[in-house]
């Protein structure tokens, strides 16, 4: 390699990730600009969202042999004229940020096919918002500058207050103001547990590899530990709904347009999940125990608490908003156990998590188009006018519950194992979750699709005809997304090796003990996978 | 010829004294009777000067902008025995003036012509007001900065109240006098109990000269406890608190931004505003530096109160020039925090910080106060937020450039306001000022509400005759506005966002 090259670059995975990142961008910046046709617009955002994924599974395909920097793969570093400050525009991929970072580029491309059949008034401008959000997202999870990884969430964040404010459902102005100030509440809180991180390091740099390798070397007193991780703990409990800090998402999920939901339920609010386990943590090592014993509790009140009020929803879209809230305690038990088995585990959760809400995201907007309302009461047997979406509604909801062959499976079945093993009563309640999803998914499913049909559905029918199945446009975003959750759910190794060798070289393995293989082994629905239990995770 | 005009004002001088320092000022000054002789004989209906002034004041501050780069990073000069003193930090805030003159020229060509008031006046005070405030950029001595203030004062007091067949332009007026009077006189007597305690040879390092900020500055660290030095210290506060309409010197705020005309207000908002701060950070770090002990509590105090006033008191506010004015208050309260941080590091970077938060203040400010001149009917000093109702759709021109400067002020990233805050926010951290920066944080939260209500009414809400003219009864009034008043906010909205992502300039 040329060292004198002044070229940000180093290889060409770098050029590659930093592509990725810019196309959506620049594509949106283009559609900001000045009315184009209709056409037009449609085509550059298919761009805008095609290029990030045929990308990113590239990077994936390279990942295993790709040179690492500091254990950062596709290195760049771009200056933006800070350096004095500590801020570099730094583009990384670790074993943790790879498989979030495909996630993000697969519900990207759902969503934004999704938008591009759809027929929205104003198309052009939404359009540009969900492509200003794919951009974020992706960027988020590339960042190793922790200034940018700040920077790119609310890049995508302002958009989702916009696309609700103007395509939302019909509570949408308060929920947009709702969801602006709660949320703006909690990136507050992490931009003063970020800003403690760059001033109490006492090296005044928000470069992660920096910080990282300093604070191993010189770690922080136990007290600002504790503080800091709370600061960050908190803010970003805000943003992933952390048990009792959710009521902005049930409402602000319900009445977003469909692709906003799926990008923002799907992969944005994985961002405060994935601070946790890839900066807050790791950086604050003795900060952590100080809070397992609260973070267990609220994470408890996300599964069991909301998984009651879950049950008790009668429309699809806040059930769905109030599972995501409920799902989100699995990945926090997960960060709470510290071990590598949890850890792993919530990041293959919210690997899966996100591909799943936004399947099951995609298709509430699909029931809704076709009958006007998601009040589940309203509908019963309607399978039969519509195989193809109750086929496959059924298999999200099945992949939302955990079943064996989709990567949901894989994520519960190690924070359960961690959980366990770390207290039993925890264990046993967290289980209860499993029963609790089951419960309400199946409902839903029935309600909508099975058994006969309600009064209501009698009426539209006849007033407006029989419901069509699914269109091509509808059909492949979600194929896709189940596709990828299938392929991990049957090849788990596919993601699981990366994380785990960052993990381990993160996190020690004890005290939380390993899967026993012959149990993991029986679970499994696919025969050649090695699962060791040292190998498995 | 340039040169040769200022060997002749140099030969002029006698020693010590360099007129050509001050060269910029002095042309300022020569426009502005130029402006008013070409008025008073000008022949109607042939063009006046204003389109020259405009230019002439963005050249200037251009030029300002090169003349910076050209002194290097860390010199300076002092001139007239130590009144003045010149870096390049310095002209760096000459150019601030100058650009937000240039600003309010070109808001006031829109303006005043639907007002149906002459221009020329209004240059001209412009004009005197910004050569006061570059002066004040650079004094380093109490008298000097006494005399630069009250020429901008004695401007602002004609240009609130230049609608004159307004009456709130002429209530607006009033009040700003009778209140910037009253504290004018807090900071003399301020001004006078130091220059007379620090002329008193009975106390120790009395000063040969006790309106210099250098002397000054060694005689309070000898005498921090004397009861004189203290209270002079706490009435030159009380004088600048009012510039920059810290609590409790905010009172004045709501109804003379509301009553003065647009492109005043934001001369008031900004210009007015960043001259307040200057003084505030050579004041404080400068000769009342050793009374950190007893300033530092209470300008934290005071920042907190002006945060949480402005902000919880724009919650509800309807009014678009008085929320802009209660915001800016709480945005003072933020710049305050920066100060506070600089004054108890001592250090120079957190005033670097005071001042990009002021340059990115000004870019989104005047965008806002452009797109209201725009958009002000008869009566300027009745917008409401109903009047933004569908701007989006109305002309996304006009709603672009709000949606940016709002998300700026609100420290939305990509915005320059978001860098800026962070500075500002780091800074306090830095200096472990942590409630502060709590209550900074909080104040940000608040802040979304109402910038985003705004936000939210310009591009959710439909306009009130839409609906007629989806009727076919009404046509959409198409929104006028000038070709360089568009170039120039467009400007003003690009370095906005590219700010937000480049600040490389900054030294920091």
């Amino acid at each position: 390699m040329d060292t004198s090259c002044t070229c940000p670059f180093t290889h060409v995975g770098s050029a590659v990730l930093f592509a990725s990142v810019a196309v959506p961008l620049i594509c949106a910046a283009l559609l900001y600009l000045g009315s184009v046709p209709k056409m037009v617009a449609k085509v550059m955002a298919a761009i805008g969202f095609t290029v990030p994924l045929v990308l990113a599974l590239y990077l994936c395909t390279q990942f295993a042999d790709a040179v690492k920097i500091s254990g950062y793969a596709f290195y760049s570093d771009a200056s933006l004229g800070l350096p004095a400050a500590g801020i570099s525009l730094k583009l990384g991929l670790n074993g943790i940020a790879l498989p979030l970072f495909a996630m993000a580029a697969i519900v990207s491309f759902a969503a934004g096919i999704y938008a591009i059949a759809g027929n929205q008034d104003r198309q052009q401008l939404y359009l540009a918002l969900l492509l200003t959000m794919a951009g974020g997202v992706l960027g988020l999870f590339a960042s190793i500058d922790i200034f940018f990884f700040y920077f790119f969430h609310e890049l995508a964040l302002i958009p989702t207050f916009i696309m609700i404010g103007i395509w939302g459902g019909t509570a949408r102005r308060v929920a947009a103001i709702e969801m602006t100030i709660y949320l703006t509440l909690g990136a507050m809180l992490v931009l003063a547990g970020l800003v403690a991180l760059y001033v109490g390091s006492g090296i005044a740099t928000f470069d992660f590899i920096t910080l990282r390798d300093y604070l191993a070397a010189n770690p922080l007193s136990l007290v600002t530990q504790k503080w800091v991780y709370g600061l960050l703990l908190i803010g970003f409990g805000v943003l992933v709904s952390l048990f009792p800090f959710h009521t902005w998402a049930p409402r602000g999920y319900a009445n977003a347009p469909a692709s906003a939901a799926m990008l923002h339920a799907g992969v944005l609010k994985k961002f405060g999940l994935y601070g946790l386990i890839q900066i807050a943590a790791p950086l604050l090592p003795d900060g952590v125990g100080q809070w397992t014993n609260l973070l267990v509790v609220l994470a408890l009140g996300n599964i069991l608490v909301i998984g009651f009020i879950t049950m008790a929803q009668k429309d699809l879209r806040y059930m769905l908003g109030y599972s995501s809230v409920m799902h989100m305690g699995y990945a926090f038990l997960g960060i709470a156990t510290m071990g590598v088995l949890g850890l792993s585990g919530a990041v293959i959760m919210m690997f899966a998590h996100g591909l799943t809400i936004a399947a099951l995201f995609l298709m509430a907007d699909c029931v809704e188009k076709r009958a006007g309302t998601t009040e589940m009461a309203s509908f019963g047997g309607m399978a039969h006018e519509t195989p193809v979406l109750a086929a496959l509604f059924s298999a999200a909801i099945f992949a939302s519950v955990g079943l064996p062959g989709f990567a949901n499976f894989w994520g519960e079945l190690s924070i359960f194992t961690a959980v366990f093993n770390m207290n039993h009563l925890v264990g046993a309640l967290a289980v209860l979750g499993i029963i609790i999803s089951a419960i309400y998914g199946l409902r839903a499913s029935a309600a909508l699709f099975f058994g006969s049909r309600s009064a209501a559905y009698e009426k539209r029918i006849a007033a407006n005809g029989k419901p069509a199945d699914l269109t091509f446009a509808e059909k492949l975003p979600i194929l896709v997304l189940l596709g990828a959750l299938m392929f991990v759910g049957f090849w788990p190794r596919s993601i699981s090796d990366s994380i785990n060798a960052e993990m381990s070289a993160k996190y020690p393995a004890a005290p939380v003990q390993q899967v026993v293989p012959s149990a993991a082994a029986s679970l499994s629905q696919d025969g050649d996978v090695a699962l060791s239990g040292e190998r498995k995770f | 010829m340039l040169t040769q005009a200022a060997e002749t004002f140099r030969s002029l001088a006698p020693n010590g004294v360099d007129w050509s320092s001050i060269a910029p000022e002095i042309a300022l000054g020569v426009w502005a009777l130029y402006v008013l002789l070409r008025e008073a004989f000008r022949k109607p209906g042939s063009r006046g000067a204003a389109t020259f002034t405009t230019i002439f004041l963005l050249l200037f501050s251009l030029l300002c902008v090169r003349n910076a780069f050209a002194i290097p990073a860390g010199a300076s000069a002092s001139f007239f025995g130590g009144m003045i003193e010149q870096s390049r930090t310095t002209e760096l805030l000459r150019a601030f003036f100058l650009f937000s003159g240039f600003l309010t020229t070109l808001l006031g060509g829109t303006l005043l012509k639907k007002q149906g008031v002459p221009q020329a006046e209004f240059d001209v005070l412009i004009l005197l007001a910004t050569a006061g405030l570059m002066l004040l950029a650079q004094v380093r001595d109490f008298i000097l900065l006494f005399v630069a203030l009250e020429t901008m004062s004695i401007s602002m007091y004609v240009l609130v109240a230049y609608i004159r067949h307004s009456a709130s332009s002429l209530e607006a007026g009033i009040k700003y006098l009778t209140q910037s009077g009253l504290s004018s006189a807090l900071l003399l007597a301020g001004i006078a109990l130091l220059f007379g305690a620090a002329g008193n040879t009975a106390l120790p390092g009395a000063c040969a000269d006790p309106f210099s900020f250098r002397e000054l500055r060694v005689f309070i660290f000898l005498n921090q406890g004397n009861a004189f030095v203290l209270g002079g210290a706490a009435l030159v506060l009380c004088g600048l608190f009012f510039k920059i309409a810290a609590v409790p010197f905010q009172i004045w705020v709501g109804d003379v931004y509301q009553g003065a005309p647009t492109p005043v207000t934001a001369y008031l908002g900004v210009a007015s505003k960043a001259a307040g701060f200057v003084l505030l950070v050579n004041v404080v770090t400068g000769p009342l530096l050793p009374l950190r002990g007893v300033l530092l509590p209470l300008l934290s105090a005071v920042a907190i109160l002006t945060i949480l006033f402005g902000n919880l008191a724009a919650l509800g506010q309807q009014n678009v020039k008085r929320l802009m004015g209660l915001s800016g208050i709480a945005h003072a309260g933020y710049l305050l925090m920066g100060v506070c941080a600089a004054m108890a590091l001592n250090v120079d970077w957190p005033i670097v910080a005071v001042y990009f938060y002021l340059f990115t203040y000004l870019l989104a400010s005047y965008a806002i106060f452009g797109v209201m001149s725009v958009l002000s009917g008869e009566d300027d000093s009745a917008q409401t937020l109903n009047d933004y109702a569908g701007l989006m759709k109305r002309d996304s021109f006009l709603g672009g450039i709000l949606a940016v400067s709002l998300g700026s002020l609100a420290g939305i990233p990509p915005m320059a306001g978001f860098v800026a805050k962070l500075f500002l926010f780091i800074a306090a951290f830095t200096a472990h000022l942590y409630w502060l920066a709590a209550v900074g944080l909080f104040g940000v939260v608040v802040s979304i509400y109402y910038y985003f209500n705004w936000m939210r009414v310009a591009v959710f809400v439909p306009c009130k005759t839409e609906d007629e003219v989806e009727a076919g009864t009404l046509k959409a009034a198409p929104i006028a506005s000038g070709f360089w008043l568009r170039t120039v906010l467009t400007t003003l909205a690009l370095i906005t966002v590219c700010l937000g992502f480049w600040q490389g300039f900054l030294a920091l």
